[in-house]
């Protein structure tokens, strides 16, 4: 049973805390992971994989350079598990 | 012109505790840190040894999750040292460009590295971490340390086995020396204790196979010695030169006042029996403290309790001191806390730093019955370092021939 959008987004910020350590209610739709939340790319690949594995769904490394956002990873992940 | 070199700060996680104070109090109190491992590794692989010196206290717990996820375990040990031994020295305003690190690890982020390639096997590429290079190289903790402090005049790590650590002292005493740097942040980590060092060790007959007494396994100089015990921690000492830590009224535990690294190139485990080059480096430590061997009033030996290496030692001392050696108290102290291989010679140095400080030699346990071949007056008891203005050295020497030597003064 694939989850809604406000689970996936709860789930990626599960996942963006235990990396960075960002508390999850600062992992917002609208906000960029570069520009917002200071995510770097050694992280973002942490995050991807776990989001991988958490969500069991595909993310391509050629997809991670369009999720700039957190609404574009929640999006992505809802559409994937389709 | 020449500077003078005092140490200002000191920081330590080492299986007596989990900072210098309370190492220090439980090697003078003769604690051993050895003890049976309780991972399931040890039956899974029915290592021949099953005790080690593990930390007191696990450097993950002294920072928090994000830092730990990003460290190796030798990085973290690293870290939780550093920051004691900067915030011991008064957490020192020095210019970043005159601020430089010198911090040694004998293997590196081996957990890093064999955790990686186990993801690797059962997981497949894309589940090996991006931070898996950065964590398992062996400059990982001095990188880690020198982030924190924004040093940027250089950050270094010296790899010469069980020698680095001590290495790495010589290398930050010499670039203070020549007024190239105010302060550096000097020591060494180890974090080894996982099942492919412990065999391969073990495969060389270099471990104590003391299953059934860990807490008597590191012997030095007992006749009943049978190798060493593996350790783990760091030693972090606040290098600085005389005029920076004056002008800002910092503590000075002692001044640090010759270095010496030679090499062997007889064996590459095997130290020279003759210790000739293990002897230079003793004397050239002294030259440079511009002082004799009368001056000397105590050693930290380096003394792993391996049958030859203990005799090794001996001998090079010998050749160095030659009667007055009778006379001069020696401490074992990896006794008490296992060899922490690259770590070791930053931890000795710290607690030769400490017997300076304090005049008092730190005490090696286990001495039962003295090998009579070594004629050392060894301390068994915390013992009273008489005199003013006294001379200590700290010896390490490691596989590959390194000789590294340390010689501090007392400051009064």
């Amino acid at each position: 049973m694939s989850l809604s959008a406000a689970e996936v987004l709860s789930g990626l910020a599960e996942i963006v805390n235990d990396e960075t350590g960002i508390a999850t209610d600062a992992v917002q739709l609208d906000k960029s992971f570069t520009d917002d939340l200071d995510i770097d790319s050694i992280s973002m690949m942490t995050i991807v994989v776990n989001a991988e594995d958490k969500f069991d769904v595909k993310i391509p490394d050629d997809e991670v350079k369009n999720l700039l956002t957190v609404g574009d990873a929640v999006n992505y992940i809802t559409k994937a598990q389709g | 012109m020449v500077h003078k070199v005092v140490v200002t700060g000191i920081g330590a996680t080492t299986p007596l505790g989990g900072d210098s104070k309370s190492t220090w109090k439980a090697l003078l109190a003769g604690e051993s840190g050895v003890s049976t491992l309780s991972q399931d590794w040890v039956a899974k692989y029915e290592l021949p040894v099953t005790f080690a010196a593990q930390a007191k206290v696990p450097a993950k717990e002294m920072l928090t999750p994000q830092e730990a996820k990003r460290l190796d375990p030798s990085s973290q040990f690293a870290l939780v040292s550093a920051r004691e031994a900067w915030l011991d020295a008064g957490s020192p305003a020095v210019s970043p460009e005159r601020l430089a690190v010198e911090y040694a690890t004998g293997i590196g982020g081996i957990w890093t590295l064999l955790d990686a390639y186990d993801t690797l096997k059962e997981r497949g590429p894309r589940r090996v971490l991006p931070m898996t290079v950065p964590m398992l190289m062996a400059n990982g903790p001095a990188a880690a340390i020198g982030m924190e402090l924004h040093a940027r005049a250089g950050v270094r790590t010296a790899v010469s086995a069980c020698a680095s650590g001590t290495e790495a002292i010589a290398n930050a005493f010499n670039r203070i020396r020549d007024g190239e740097v105010d302060i550096v942040v000097a020591g060494g980590a180890e974090a080894a204790i996982h099942p492919l060092p412990i065999a391969a060790f073990a495969a060389m007959h270099a471990l104590s196979k003391r299953n059934d007494d860990p807490a008597g396994a590191s012997r030095p100089y007992d006749t009943q010695r049978d190798g060493f015990v593996m350790g783990e921690g760091a030693g972090t000492l606040i290098l600085e030169s005389e005029e920076h830590a004056k002008a800002r009224g910092a503590k000075i535990y002692a001044e640090v006042v010759g270095a010496s690294v030679t090499s062997d190139a007889h064996h590459i485990t095997a130290p020279d029996p003759e210790g000739t080059a293990a002897a230079r480096a003793m004397l050239g430590a002294l030259e440079q403290a511009d002082s004799s061997i009368q001056d000397v009033a105590h050693i930290n030996a380096h003394a792993t309790s391996t049958p030859v290496g203990d005799i090794a030692e001996y001998q090079a001392l010998k050749r160095v001191f030659g009667e007055k050696l009778s006379s001069i108290p020696v401490s074992a102290t990896k006794a008490s806390t296992g060899h922490l291989l690259g770590g070791a010679g930053a931890i000795e140095a710290i607690f030769t730093v400490l017997a300076l400080h304090e005049k008092t030699a730190p005490p090696t346990i286990n001495l039962e019955n003295q090998d009579p071949e070594i004629k050392l007056d060894v301390v068994v008891n915390p013992r009273k370092l008489e005199g003013s203005n006294i001379l200590a050295i700290t010896n390490s020497f490691g596989f590959g021939g390194h000789n590294a030597v340390v010689a501090f003064r007392s400051v009064e």
